[in-house]
């Protein structure tokens, strides 16, 4: 190791720093499309988890446990390799008509994300008194209504903090779509190591680009707890 | 129309799932991933240990710096962290090979040390400040009271989050996959590759393969949770 010639020029310039800055660009879109969606899906399963009608309320709680329970490599391997089998011929041929492999990381992103995000928003809609619920429901509202235009609004704000650091986890977590050939950062910083050798500076690259990230999350983090949350620093 | 679907081929490979290619190889599957992890969670226990009580130091420079170290892991995926070792640890081993599992398991018990002195450091804050006080007023040196007094309740309150870290564990065992480990995942892939046409079938088994191990343990932390809270409010 100590006779390791370091050569830094080769991720700050040139073919290589491109690469490295696409597999960037790839991995703030998964994560950015991802996030979005497993917001969506994660607030459908959050209200199907409180809901009162028994079967609604069982499979919610089945995705929870089992999308959190299984590791998402499986996943992102049973969507890219055997989700043919499952899913209806329309959906194969549009899906073989985008880029499949990162359609594939993309919905296992998705769904392993949202049963997360479901739990985060469950744990928001807790925080709200429960008499919010039956005013609204007394005055008339539906439980959908009333989720709709009384708890969640309430809820979602409290949600923020956590679905930030949500996005966070997504982002990192997005590093395992390179085993089905999505060229994001972590690819990418691979793909230097075996055109160059230059293993260790490839790596330190990718590494600072996950935590200047990680940071500007956690900072963000703080700012909203400061600023919305809290603006007048109560204890 | 979607081709069928025919779970025969876990149970023609079930052994091959459970154990790899042993006795004719190396042990593989559903044990390796099981060893894996609880190696790991061991050498993380103590590890997190140690961090966390550097991340309640009061000497100020030590905590910054221990702080400084445990972000950094926490902000980098454990992937990452692999590909780390899998490159450092040859060198640190002065050009020998390491072998692919104790790739894993040095980059699992580092990752999860990180995360592990997140609770450590929780728990020691949860316990209140009036037991420190008598402890050093009853003239017990800080790390006596640290040792005696603060840690055995702090580590009782921890348990369920280490549960829970150990699920976690389990399921990163699969990242052992990307260096070739044959775990339950690679073991998947092995079989999957080489019966061509079942993915469907065989993706899914091992998906519940891990839902039942990881909802055992999942299922225990909750237990023990509700069950600690009855013993602390007697």
């Amino acid at each position: 190791m100590f006779n390791y010639q370091f050569d830094w020029a080769v991720v700050t310039s040139g073919q290589y720093a491109q690469w490295l800055l696409a597999g960037m660009k790839v991995t703030i879109e998964l994560s950015v499309v991802a996030i979005v969606g497993s917001f969506i899906l994660g607030l459908i399963i959050a209200v199907m988890r409180m809901s009162n009608v028994k079967p609604i309320l069982w499979f919610a709680h089945a995705y929870l446990e089992f999308f959190r329970n299984t590791p998402l490599l499986v996943q992102i391997f049973f969507w890219y390799f055997g989700s043919y089998k499952i899913l209806p011929k329309v959906v194969n041929d549009w899906l073989n008509t985008t880029n499949f492999e990162f359609s594939a990381a993309v919905i296992a992103l998705t769904i392993y994300t949202s049963a997360f995000i479901a739990e985060d928003i469950r744990s928001g809609v807790r925080a709200i008194p429960k008499e919010q619920m039956e005013v609204a429901q007394s005055s008339g509202f539906s439980y959908l209504r009333s989720m709709y235009y009384i708890i969640l609004p309430q809820a979602v704000r409290l949600t923020i903090p956590p679905l930030i650091n949500q996005f966070l986890n997504l982002a990192k977590n997005s590093s395992l779509a390179m085993t089905i050939g999505v060229a994001e950062l972590t690819y990418q910083a691979r793909q230097v190591e075996s055109y160059t050798f230059k293993g260790f500076e490839a790596f330190t690259a990718a590494t600072l680009v996950y935590l200047i990230l990680s940071i500007v999350i956690t900072w963000m983090v703080t700012l909203y707890n400061k600023q919305v949350l809290n603006p007048l620093g109560v204890r | 129309m979607n081709p069928g679907l025919d779970f025969s081929v876990i149970w023609d490979n079930l052994t091959h799932f459970f154990i790899g290619t042993y006795p004719n190889g190396p042990i593989g599957g559903i044990i390796l991933t099981l060893y894996l992890a609880f190696v790991a969670l061991i050498l993380s226990f103590f590890g997190g240990l140690i961090l966390g009580l550097l991340c309640v130091s009061s000497h100020r420079l030590i905590r910054y710096a221990t702080l400084a170290v445990v972000n950094t892991i926490r902000g980098i995926p454990l992937l990452m962290v692999i590909f780390w070792m899998f490159y450092l640890l040859p060198a640190l081993l002065g050009g020998h090979s390491a072998p692919e599992n104790w790739t894993v398991i040095a980059a699992l018990t580092i990752f999860t040390s990180a995360y592990m002195s997140q609770i450590v450091q929780a728990g020691i804050d949860g316990i209140p400040k009036g037991q420190t006080e008598a402890a050093l007023s009853t003239g017990l040196h800080p790390w006596q009271s640290m040792v005696y007094v603060i840690l055995p309740q702090a580590l009782r309150n921890m348990i369920p989050s280490f549960v829970n870290q150990f699920v976690s564990m389990i399921k990163d065992t699969s990242l052992a996959f990307i260096v070739g480990v044959s775990e339950l995942t690679h073991v998947a892939t092995q079989i999957s590759n080489r019966t061509m046409v079942y993915p469907t079938e065989i993706f899914f088994f091992v998906a519940c393969i891990y839902f039942v191990i990881c909802f055992a343990f999942t299922s225990l932390s909750r237990w023990l949770e509700t069950r600690l809270a009855w013993r602390k409010a007697i």
